[in-house]
């Protein structure tokens, strides 16, 4: 299986790194009170062959937080998301150094099975993935199939729970067996959170979700993010810096795969420590 | 290098004239085909010919109908040998033929795909039935599975190649393993591409005559056992065509019309499927 449009940002990465101040290591400053890490990066380094995707990169990420990972093209975010459910190894020549702790168990470790830590940790798409040849419903019990059998009236009773909480129920639930390539891009997206949540995982990746959406369907993915913290640890990758104002708690800041800089999003905005934070937040470069 | 505009309106009423006339010679071939079987054919289109077997010489009303189902039946059994096989190894080829293996079984699938039907017939023949003793309709089907398969694995593999690999991202990212992947999210979302490989798989196998002369021989009689040689269309055509009398050349012509009916039917199915797929699309 080839993975092009990631591969492919491999050579953005070939520009020697200028100098990053020493990264910042354990937990994400706002811990200091809270409790144990939910999920937890430490000293990770992705590979794409000979190339170095994401540097030595630790950071904590909070139960029930929204934590946005922000930079320029290249700079690594997507791809430190892609390690944290094992979907970066999926791209061939990759590997990953260092350790992904989920409630203090490390994913990596030779014993545990990257297909149950997909179960556990869920993903959302740049772009809607909704599978065309299933029904809405059949749809969101996708994720269903692959766990332990279920009855009928328990998988539907899922169903709606999951299209409840993805905010779509009210605008799908007569048509639950239709098509899902109808909707429009947006609910489309809903779709595919309401298929990422269904088998309860702990976290849920975005991996910037509204990148294709028009502005009413972003504010409806927004609002969901904030519904969705509630019961689930959130990473959001994005692009869009009012987007990572607006959603999250915590931001993290990477440039030239390196972490340069995290704390509590508003004062990451407000009063950046590094340079190239403030740089990048003030829309100098990136 | 620069042209007038005159010349350049001629130059293009020139090229223009030329692609209609080969795209018209093209099909040239395939109008005068089916007219000239129609005309010498249908006429002896009866129900005796889709009911009755073959009568002796002299004997009036004797028809096609041991090779109608002969054909049905050797190409049915090819097809449920060979589809499962080119299928299969298409979906291997689309989704985890990268490597070394990859790389040969296209060589050999396109290889098989270019050597001469009859000497697909003298392997089914090496194969089967030398080994067992005799002419057999299974032979046949044996024979006709192997011109599928590396059809079927081609056509499958550009198939589940043109499904987006965001699909596949999600299905994994879901938990779910390579095989279910593979055959629950990527080859059900090809599926009528890969429907539509089979069926015109099968419609090019369904008028293939020499590998059937070696294994499934032909005859006379009705039967449906697969283990006896069994009657087909082209070889029947093949036979009645060589023969003398005038009565099995008016045969031989009416039972080519019904195979290319045949083949045509297989084709408009094969339309229909692709073209639900764009409409779902």
């Amino acid at each position: 299986m080839n993975v092009p449009d990631h591969a492919s940002l491999a050579p953005a990465m070939t520009v020697p790194l200028p100098a990053p101040p020493q990264t910042p290591s354990g937990p994400a400053p706002a811990s200091a009170a809270g409790p144990v890490p939910r999920l937890a990066v430490d000293r990770l380094t992705a590979w794409y062959g000979d190339i170095a995707g994401v540097r030595d990169v630790s950071l904590a990420f909070e139960s029930n937080r929204v934590t946005a990972l922000i930079g320029p093209s290249g700079c690594g975010k997507s791809t430190l998301l892609r390690c944290l459910n094992r979907m970066h190894e999926l791209v061939p020549g990759t590997r990953v150094e260092g350790r992904v702790l989920l409630d203090s168990h490390d994913i990596y470790a030779p014993d545990v099975n990257a297909i149950a830590v997909r179960r556990t940790v869920g993903m959302v798409f740049q772009k809607p993935t909704p599978f065309p040849t299933m029904s809405i419903a059949d749809n969101v019990a996708a994720g269903l199939v692959v766990g332990p059998p279920i009855s009928r009236s328990v998988r539907d009773g899922i169903v709606e729970r999951a299209l409840r909480r993805a905010a779509l129920w009210d605008e799908v639930k007569d048509r639950l067996g239709d098509s899902p390539l109808a909707l429009s891009g947006g609910q489309q997206q809903r779709l595919c959170v309401a298929r990422t949540i269904a088998p309860e995982p702990e976290v849920l990746l975005l991996d910037e979700p509204t990148a294709s959406l028009d502005p009413l369907g972003s504010a409806r993915i927004e609002e969901l993010v904030h519904e969705l913290k509630r019961e689930f640890t959130v990473v959001i990758v994005t692009h869009n810096l009012q987007q990572a104002a607006r959603v999250s708690d915590v931001t993290a800041f990477f440039y030239l795969g390196a972490l340069i800089e995290t704390g509590p999003t508003a004062h990451l905005f407000t009063a950046p420590t590094q340079p190239q934070t403030e740089a990048y937040v003030t829309g100098r470069f990136g | 290098m620069a042209f007038s505009p005159r010349t350049r309106r001629v130059v293009g009423a020139a090229m223009t004239g030329a692609t209609y006339s080969a795209a018209a010679l093209a099909i040239i071939p395939l109008v005068a085909i089916l007219l000239m079987l129609v005309m010498k054919g249908a006429g002896s289109l009866d129900w005796n010919f889709f009911t009755k077997s073959a009568v002796p010489v002299g004997e009036p009303g004797g028809g096609f109908a041991h090779a109608i189902v002969g054909t049905l039946l050797i190409v049915g059994v090819a097809a449920a040998i060979g589809i499962p096989i080119g299928v299969g190894a298409g979906i291997y080829l689309a989704e985890f033929g990268g490597g070394i293996v990859g790389w040969l079984v296209r060589f050999v699938a396109d290889t098989l795909n270019g050597i001469p039907s009859i000497l697909i017939g003298v392997f089914a023949w090496t194969l089967v039935v030398r080994p067992t003793g005799r002419f057999t309709a299974l032979a046949g089907s044996v024979a006709l599975a192997c011109i599928l398969v590396p059809i079927v694995a081609r056509t499958t593999e550009e198939m589940v190649r043109l499904v987006p690999n965001s699909l596949r991202e999600a299905a994994l990212a879901l938990g779910y393993p390579r095989w279910r992947t593979s055959l629950t999210v990527v080859a059900r979302t090809a599926r009528a591409g890969i429907i539509t490989g089979c069926l015109v798989a099968v419609s090019r196998v369904s008028g293939e005559t020499a590998p059937l002369l070696f294994t499934a021989l032909g005859n006379q009689f009705f039967s449906t056992n697969l283990l006896q040689p069994i009657a087909a269309l082209p070889l029947q055509v093949y036979y009645y065509a060589l023969g003398p009398y005038e009565e099995w050349h008016r045969q031989a012509w009416a039972g080519a019309l019904v195979l290319i009916l045949m083949v045509l039917l297989l084709g408009i199915l094969a339309r229909l499927a692709t073209r639900s797929r764009h409409e779902r699309a």
